[in-house]
């Protein structure tokens, strides 16, 4: 005898449109209770408010050319981003010589060819590049300083995103293999070597990096010989270094700390002895499971890296200030502060996603 | 293996020597006055009841634990704090755990090249080679390339021996090795083990499992309170255990 169904209740009939799709996941994720129907409500009041203003504001109204604020005001209600068109010099480079932003630019773009071995496993001719990737510091250096008969150039004269990337790509590059050793050598053994890393870590971790920052700048000059003129860019990259291998040291510690007693006495078994051990079996594994810690202290490190206008030098705030200062553009704050912000955003956006992808691809289903 | 393909492997030549050994935790004694020696080729399983120091004796063996008191004397060389001298035992002493401890970000192929590769300096190929053939004995070829977090707990554990085998050791250390695995995968690595032993190899094992014992072992040695109580051939030790406390104990594990 043939089953009888009621209507639209047969099994090889798909869901009802209520049950599936688009439907249903607008029905479970905004309206399935009276709560979550309320909040629903709220947050589109909310997003209709702001939403539609700022985009007129910031797209629609906006000005993108003007001589000065004036002008701006003139042709429109909405944001003058005209103000970042005729500074965008600046902000980019600081004051940098206009006849060698050339060498910014080719060490930037360097940069990207040599952090892409060490970034991503299958990167084409990896294993050449890696030598790349290790000689561009110093390439860097001459490019961006000069000298090797290239016109050098004052590190005062840095600035803008510049500086923010000199400061945050050396930070991050010099702060983690110094807080590896120092991790490991805060679970030393030797006294001698322990009681350095404690020290080193405890003193830096517990003064502020304003304080570093002041120290490099003035301090330093205390007890250098007198005469010897040491650059403030590069006093301020060995203390925002220092500075972060203190943080990483402890955040590496936690990692060290998670590893069981087992993997250590395996590779003790097998007779691989104290370093290859840590360089193959633990910190392998110790770094992977501080991928989000680290990454949260580089991201800390980079936004850090705004500190240096207190000793002086012009990063993005800096040259803002300058900038607010010039009567031309007098009073643009909120548009320069976003631009700040999205510059700062897309950084530590990527850095995040980045850890994301690794922790992901480390991942090997323990 | 009947009494005398057990003995045949044995040879004279000294493997291991403890000599009056002694090691404290602090205030408490774990290893009392321990006297062994361990011939190439004879294999000795040590039992005894849990805390009775037998994991301490034979991890003291490739200076894992330090003895504080007394020599211990591995293919010739004193185990001393000569970091040197620890490292090269440790190359020709093969140790397998209770719970693996294969390295979980490397696959099982690599969990076998890395030590002859970077102890060893062998060339890549060659080590994979070796790999593969001890992978083929312990019967987990195909599952090379996986990473131990996706093998069961018996695969896990053969990974690991032929991991240890692959550094060529003279004298393989068993510290309970089938006591972390479910009752179904402990045959398998038995088996694995009885093969070993087939062949030759040194073996010094702590383990309950009784029946292995009998099949393999030239010398059951019991330890209680960190004491050696009572040593003797598989036949006598099972069947006319001397002492009071092995009897107990004996009578303890071999009820079900």
């Amino acid at each position: 005898m043939q089953q009888q169904y009621e209507a639209g209740r047969h099994p090889d009939l798909p869901p009802p449109l209520v049950e599936r799709g688009a439907v249903k996941w607008v029905r479970d994720n905004f309206f399935s209770n009276a709560t979550s129907i309320v909040l629903t409500a709220v947050a589109v009041y909310f997003l209709y408010k702001v939403v539609p203003p700022f985009v007129e504001w910031a797209f629609v109204d906006a000005v993108w050319d003007a001589h000065h604020r004036n002008e701006c005001r003139a042709k429109g209600e909405g944001a003058c981003w005209a103000v970042l068109r005729a500074r965008i010099a600046q902000f980019t480079y600081g004051f940098y010589p206009a006849h060698l932003y050339w060498r910014v630019n080719t060490a930037f773009v360097l940069l990207f060819i040599a952090l892409a071995p060490l970034l991503f496993e299958h990167v084409p001719g990896r294993r050449y590049l890696l030598w790349f990737s290790l000689a561009y510091p110093v390439l860097a250096f001459f490019l961006l300083w000069g000298g090797l008969g290239l016109e050098p150039v004052e590190s005062a004269k840095f600035g803008g995103f510049l500086l923010t990337i000199v400061i945050g790509v050396t930070g991050i590059i010099g702060s983690l293999p110094l807080g590896i050793l120092l991790a490991l050598g805060r679970r030393s053994r030797l006294l001698i070597v322990h009681t350095i890393s404690v020290a080193f870590i405890e003193f830096v971790r517990g003064v502020p990096l304003i304080t570093l920052l002041f120290i490099a700048s003035t301090l330093l000059n205390y007890f250098l010989p007198p005469g010897t003129y040491f650059d403030l860019l590069l006093r301020v990259l060995i203390m925002v270094t220092l500075f972060a291998s203190a943080y990483l040291a402890e955040v590496i510690r936690g990692g060290l700390a998670g590893i069981p007693k087992g993997q250590f006495e395996a590779a003790d078994s097998l007779g691989l002895g104290y370093w290859k051990s840590m360089r193959l079996v633990i910190l392998p594994q110790a770094l992977h499971i501080s991928i989000p810690n680290i990454v949260n202290t580089f991201i800390g490190l980079y936004k850090d890296t705004t500190l240096v206008v207190i000793v002086g030098l012009a990063d993005p705030l800096g040259i803002s200030r300058a900038t607010l200062a010039d009567s031309k553009w007098q009073g643009l704050s909120t548009e320069i502060y976003i631009a700040i912000a999205v510059f700062f955003f897309v950084s530590c956006f990527a850095m995040s996603r980045y850890s994301l992808y690794l922790e992901k691809k480390l991942h090997t289903g323990h | 293996m009947s009494a005398q393909e057990k003995s045949m492997s044995v040879s004279d030549e000294m493997m291991i020597e403890m000599n009056g050994v002694h090691k404290w935790y602090g205030q408490f004694h774990v290893l009392k006055n321990i006297n062994l020696t361990v011939k190439r080729g004879e294999r000795i399983v040590i039992c005894g009841p849990s805390g009775s120091g037998k994991s301490t004796l034979i991890r003291c063996i490739n200076r894992l634990e330090e003895h504080q008191q007394g020599e211990i004397i591995v293919e010739g060389t004193e185990l001393t704090g000569n970091l040197k001298h620890i490292e090269q035992i440790r190359r020709e002493v093969g140790m397998v755990f209770q719970h693996f401890n294969l390295f979980p970000h490397l696959t099982v192929m690599e969990n076998c090249t890395l030590a002859p590769i970077w102890v060893r300096h062998m060339p890549k190929q060659e080590a994979e080679e070796l790999a593969m053939n001890y992978l083929r004995q312990v019967k987990i070829p195909e599952q090379a390339e996986k990473f131990p977090g996706q093998l069961s707990g018996g695969q896990q554990q053969r990974a690991a021996i032929a991991r240890s085998l692959c550094m060529r050791p003279k004298v393989m250390l068993f510290d309970e090795p089938t006591s972390a695995l479910d009752p179904e995968m402990i045959k398998e690595v038995l088996d694995i083990m009885i093969e070993l032993a087939r062949d030759g190899m040194t073996m010094i094992c702590v383990t309950h499992e009784m029946g292995f014992a009998k099949t393999v072992a030239n010398r059951v040695i019991f330890m209680d309170g960190g004491e050696i109580i009572e040593q003797n051939e598989p036949e006598e030790f099972f069947a006319n255990p001397k002492n009071e406390r092995t009897q107990l104990f004996l009578s303890q594990i071999l009820q079900h």
